[in-house]
């Protein structure tokens, strides 16, 4: 299988303004340490770590919205770390993002209609009216959603507005960051299942960046555990919950409550 | 006997629908009761109305609220409030916007021992300083001079659960204490409200939609949908075998990670459909007397 994006030492790194001092420059924060990892196409790759471990870091940096400080990535063969915008625009259709939030990342104002059209729209391309309806289609809204607005939604059909957003433009690759952690239990099983059925029909390749390792075992076929900017272990996902080898994943697995009162929670 | 007990406690919406129907629930001195269900289902109101803390837009209509023996509804609102400060306390949901951005930690903590419970300030400064230390935070003295923004999510929280703990108050509310936390930053925190909970003696009522995290903290749980409660159980009981289907469903949406088959299955239409007539069915019997 070839692979869809390989990265190499990627690092990434910011200027730290709490401790620049009054001349000169601001010492720099290592956010990600040299990471490599590819991914191939048509796969699943979970992406955890804890609040700062850098997921949605590399996420960014996967989709150019974050320029890398050193190393490589490639999508597709095509080397993309230091590209600039004009040359990203066309790669931009086939790498798109679902976001966290999607009360924040849809605009309030706008039908959910003109929410999905407008990226086609500004990517010039034909025949509109028919993708978004085709994409609302494949989220399992009904057609009659384009007219609403999302506050007339629920948090489940906004994350698939969001999702049909993405599809819409037929990429060859998602990112999702944190899509379900807003959602009820229920309403994230059902976009997670959503997922899973996309990813199979319209044969996606997805980065799936969570907290929640609960959730990326059912979704995912490879996860990379992520901590302080370093990847602690990059593995089969089956192999990874049966036998965890870095003491940070242990620590994670062992954090997470079951619903069981006999857990015994050391 | 029970410390707090509501009794068929019916809130709306001014001018508008039930928030809370007919809810019913005791929680004895030392015991956790989890308040659990999905986003809507009322359960953050049951807690808000025990403090008398509910929003602008939602009126108690009948009910009863019993704190020790004492109906707070039937109270004027001065002594309500006096005697809730007293002997309540809240562990809000969101750290950061729960503490006050420009002041220092410090007089935060100690603001309500004094206003409220009368000490005068070194003596509330020295009670923060040994919570502070009893909910393990290196250096107390330096934490308390600081701000919120220079201290980390699971810091903040600890210093939330300090101040609840503060004037030892005979009822703690926790709102989903850890939502805004790490996994493993929430086990700690879940470790060290249940710790003290224990030493304090205090009763318990823990917000959450995680089953999870209920079946760690919790010896009950009562589960709720659109303001009613469908089943009241032990923890022990429920996780075993849950009664109502609507609650057997949520328990099987709750991921599992041991079991990659199990857990993660949406609550069927029909369930709903099922639940929902049920809800309307008790509205009908509440109408008709």
């Amino acid at each position: 299988m070839a692979d869809l994006y390989e990265v190499a030492g990627l690092q990434l790194s910011l200027a730290d303004m709490t401790r620049k001092p009054l001349l000169g420059a601001a010492p720099r924060l290592e956010i990600l340490k040299g990471l490599n990892f590819t991914i191939p196409k048509g796969s699943v790759l979970g992406i955890v770590g804890g609040s700062g471990s850098g997921k949605s870091t590399v996420g960014r940096a996967l989709v150019r919205l974050l320029e890398p400080s050193a190393g490589s990535v490639r999508f597709d063969g095509v080397d993309i770390t230091h590209l600039d915008e004009a040359g990203l625009r066309p790669l931009r259709r086939r790498f798109q993002m679902i976001f966290q939030d999607p009360m924040s990342s849809l605009n309030p104002r706008h039908r959910v209609g003109t929410l999905i059209a407008e990226p086609l729209r500004l990517h010039g391309l034909d025949g509109i009216p028919t993708r978004v309806a085709r994409a609302l289609d494949h989220v399992g809204l009904p057609a009659g959603f384009t007219a609403r607005y999302p506050h007339e939604l629920s948090g489940g059909q906004r994350q698939r507005v969001g999702i049909a957003r993405a599809i819409a433009l037929e990429p060859d690759f998602i990112l999702a960051d944190e899509i379900v952690s807003g959602l009820d239990v229920s309403s994230q099983a059902q976009v997670l299942n959503l997922l899973e059925q996309l990813v199979r029909d319209l044969g996606l390749t997805l980065a799936f960046i969570s907290h929640d390792l609960s959730v990326i075992r059912r979704l995912c076929a490879r996860v990379m555990v992520l901590h302080q900017g370093v990847i602690v272990e990059d593995r089969v996902t089956a192999d990874l919950f049966a036998s965890p080898q870095a003491a940070y994943t242990r620590e994670l697995l062992d954090a997470i409550p079951l619903p069981d009162p006999d857990q015994v929670w050391a | 006997m029970s410390y707090l007990v509501i009794d068929r406690l019916t809130v709306r919406l001014r001018g508008g629908g039930p928030l809370l129907r007919a809810v019913s629930l005791q929680v004895a001195p030392g015991e956790v009761r989890g308040l659990v269900g999905e986003s809507g289902a009322g359960k953050s109101m049951i807690g808000r109305a025990v403090l008398g803390i509910l929003p602008q837009a939602a009126e108690v209509v009948s009910g009863r609220i019993m704190l020790d023996g004492v109906d707070l509804l039937a109270l004027p609102p001065g002594e309500r409030r006096r005697r809730v400060g007293a002997t309540c306390a809240l562990i809000p949901q969101d750290p950061l916007t729960a503490l006050n951005p420009s002041r220092r930690i410090g007089p935060q903590i100690t603001d309500r021992l004094v206003d409220i419970m009368g000490w005068d300030r070194a003596r509330a400064e020295a009670r923060a300083r040994e919570l502070l230390a009893e909910v393990q935070i290196p250096d107390p003295d330096r934490v308390m001079r600081c701000y919120p923004h220079e201290l980390s999510g699971g810091m903040r929280q600890r210093i939330l659960i300090a101040s609840a703990f503060a004037a030892e108050p005979k009822l703690i509310v926790a709102d989903e204490p850890t939502t805004a936390l790490d996994v493993t930053v929430q086990k700690q925190i879940l470790k060290l409200i249940k710790e003290m909970q224990v030493r304090h003696g205090t009763a318990l009522l823990f917000v959450s939609h995680d089953l999870g995290v209920v079946s760690k903290v919790c010896q009950s749980l009562s589960v709720l949908y659109a303001g009613m409660v469908l089943e009241e159980a032990s923890v022990a009981d429920f996780f075993r075998a849950p009664k109502h289907p609507y609650a057997a469903a949520l328990l099987a949406a709750t991921p599992k990670y041991t079991d990659p088959t199990a857990g993660l299955i949406p609550v069927p239409e029909a369930v709903l459909v099922a639940t929902r007539a049920e809800v309307a069915e008790a509205d009908r019997r509440a109408e008709h007397g």
